[in-house]
């Protein structure tokens, strides 16, 4: 992992007392609410319905044990015993107190947390691949250049006052976990033929009220190039955007009114003309930075052997543990989507006990996943028993991963100031109708996401069932989409016709798994049927 | 009728306008008819409340019920924690805000 050197720690650090400076300046009333908004909001501080909300950022989902207790006992001492893993592998907390917001920040910093770029018009935590250095199927660790990237933008002054915010995914594997398309820039490290490392590049993702799937604008960009080139896509878009309507100033927006070939030039042109600057980070400090991402010391002549013996671990192992790169090792899925339960929450409890797993089992990491789950990265298959039965002793295994009950959520209407609708209930609903694993199972992998407005962050759009809460006369209502996709053959989903109620909307996504179960042919998952047969189909049987 | 609601500044909690100073109960909340508005704005900028706003609500036997769902949740707390609501022991809250 990478570790703060004194730079890094006395920025946060000053940034910690400038925070609390400007809250005593808050509270005494020296500020008005306007004129202390955006300094909260770029310390990560909302204010939300029922209370201030922080977003802490977890740099591409990788935490440690120290981090992971921090955040327990921030959930303890600060907030009401809980945090939220949010769907850009950030935590959130719902009940904080202005007044001790300082406090928070000051105790992040102490193992290197901050709250920094976790809202407002800058570049958001850089997110990317939960299993990023113990995948099978990845060309190389993906975080040196995810750490590079928010490092050379964490306080960027050019990129402090962007038209909007702007969202980051690396990710080095052929499974794109990360949703890469679905973002502003979508980088892939791939080999190309001569074995060079570089990146595809793809710009003009999103979701939101418009959504679109990034295109493709570089097909190989050098890696030695990466800051330069993101520099570049930035300063096009921050030259050329749309600033007089707040709908309109997302990247996404100019790249479509572009088209991706005409935006691709200009960026390019770009790009030439920055290039001589040198801004690219040299190869030295990009090998100083992936020093930190070492792979453990892996032990070797480990058994790929499992008792399954235990039918209810089996189960576990078959849906929630994945290959890991390494003989004797695995990759260990910690859902946070028990039936009843709230998609993303854990007790301050709970993440002890995980942050103790990580730190006895996994070389002391563990990871954020954007669909609200935690990941122990790096496992000996022989402790993968012992770990289940600690999992399941604390409500933490649920044997769910990308089945119908593993839902994202946003927090919605019952959390969030921005939401018409809630969120939280259908997700519940709908895990309560599938709760039978057996039936789970035979749908196989069917990703539901559901967001209580049109800001997407429950990124219904890409769900292979999305729903989206909109407000009907003061009523909820919700919307059904089928189709979506925010995996390596991303796609938004389309929506299928009037919207339900909270109890309409579980009997519409029932049905549609219906007409899967009916159409389906050798080895589809619901998303391949819905793209084999159409959506009329499943209109037909949704609203017939 | 008109009810005046915001967030405590140091806290973040929702609170209303009782008529002599602001109460994290709904129920408390009285009828600020045409001065709402102005009293959002006093009480803002005297800093005894952050982000103070008007809404809409209903007069009934157990005080206003605001007309918004969304301010229904704001009064209460989240539907999906009734352990963390104001009314942890009412079974009928949820029926209230919905």
């Amino acid at each position: 992992m990478y570790k703060y050197d004194k730079y890094d720690q006395s920025i946060v650090d000053a940034r910690v007392d400038e925070f609390r400076e400007q809250t005593a300046r808050r509270l005494a009333g020296a500020l008005t609410d306007d004129q202390f908004k955006p300094l909260r909001l770029k310390n990560g501080l909302y204010l939300q319905l029922h209370a201030y909300m922080l977003r802490v950022a977890i740099p591409y989902g990788t935490l440690d044990s120290r981090q992971m207790r921090m955040l327990g006992h921030i959930a303890r001492k600060y907030d009401r015993g809980y945090g939220h893993f949010t769907t850009r592998q950030n935590i959130q907390y719902n009940w904080i107190k202005l007044e001790e917001a300082p406090d928070i920040l000051a105790d992040l910093a102490t193992v290197e947390m901050h709250a920094i770029q976790t809202s407002g018009e800058s570049i958001r935590n850089v997110s990317s691949d939960q299993y990023a250095g113990a995948a099978a199927d990845e060309v190389c660790d993906p975080r040196p250049w995810a750490e590079l990237i928010r490092q050379a933008t964490t306080f960027h002054p050019e990129f402090s006052y962007l038209p909007r915010k702007f969202k980051i995914a690396v990710t080095a594997a052929e499974e794109d976990r990360a949703a890469i398309r679905l973002h502003d820039i979508g980088l892939k490290l791939v080999k190309n033929a001569a074995g060079e490392l570089g990146f595809q590049v793809y710009v003009g993702g999103g979701m939101g009220r418009t959504p679109f799937v990034a295109p493709l604008i570089k097909p190989f960009l050098p890696a030695d190039n990466l800051f330069s080139y993101c520099e570049a896509v930035l300063r096009v878009w921050n030259r050329w955007a749309r600033r007089d309507n707040i709908h309109k100033q997302r990247i996404k927006i100019l790249v479509h009114e572009w088209g991706a070939e005409e935006f691709a030039h200009q960026v390019e042109e770009e790009w030439q003309a920055i290039l001589p600057n040198g801004s690219d980070v040299p190869r030295t400090e990009l090998d100083r930075i992936a020093t930190y991402f070492p792979d453990p010391a892996f032990e070797t002549g480990l058994s790929d052997e499992i008792d399954r013996s235990d039918p209810d671990f089996a189960l576990w192992v078959d849906q929630n543990v994945v290959a890991h790169k390494t003989p004797g090792y695995a990759i260990v899925n910690i859902s946070l989507k028990p039936t009843g339960g709230i998609p993303g929450d854990i007790s301050a409890d709970q993440i002890d006990l995980v942050a103790d797993l990580a730190e006895r089992h996994s070389f002391d990491e563990l990871r954020a996943t954007h669909a609200q789950n935690l990941v122990l990265p790096h496992v000996r298959k022989d402790a993968l028993y012992d770990i289940w039965q600690i999992l399941r002793d604390n409500g933490l295994a649920e044997p769910n991963l990308d089945l119908v009950t593993d839902i994202i959520a946003c927090p919605g209407l019952d959390y969030c100031s921005l939401a018409n609708a809630r969120s939280i209930p259908v997700a519940q609903k709908i895990a309560a109708r599938f709760a039978d694993i057996g039936r789970q199972r035979e749908l196989g992998e069917l990703k539901i996401k559901i967001s209580g407005c049109i800001n997407a962050c429950g990124h219904h759009h890409a769900g292979h069932i999305g729903i989206l809460g909109v407000d009907r006369k003061g009523t909820e209502n919700y919307q059904l989409l089928l189709g979506g996709s925010g995996a390596e053959d991303a796609s938004l989903g389309k929506i299928t016709g009037p919207g339900f109620d909270e109890d309409g909307i579980v009997d519409a996504v029932e049905r549609a798994t219906q007409v899967y179960l009916r159409e389906r042919t050798e080895g589809e998952r619901f998303l391949d049927t819905y793209r084999r047969v159409g959506m009329d189909a499943f209109k037909e049987a949704i609203y017939g | 009728m008109k009810i005046v609601t915001g967030n405590d500044l140091k806290t973040g909690v929702v609170i209303w306008w009782a008529g002599d100073g602001w109460s994290i109960h709904v129920a408390d909340a009285v009828d600020a008819g045409e001065h709402a508005e102005a009293l959002a704005q006093t009480e803002q900028a005297a800093l005894r409340v952050n982000g103070a706003y008007v809404v809409d609500a209903v007069a009934t036997s157990t005080g206003p019920r605001p007309a918004h769902i969304k301010e229904r949740i704001r009064a209460i707390g989240p539907t999906v924690r009734p352990d963390l609501n104001l009314k942890p022991a009412d079974p009928a809250a949820g029926n209230w805000v919905i």
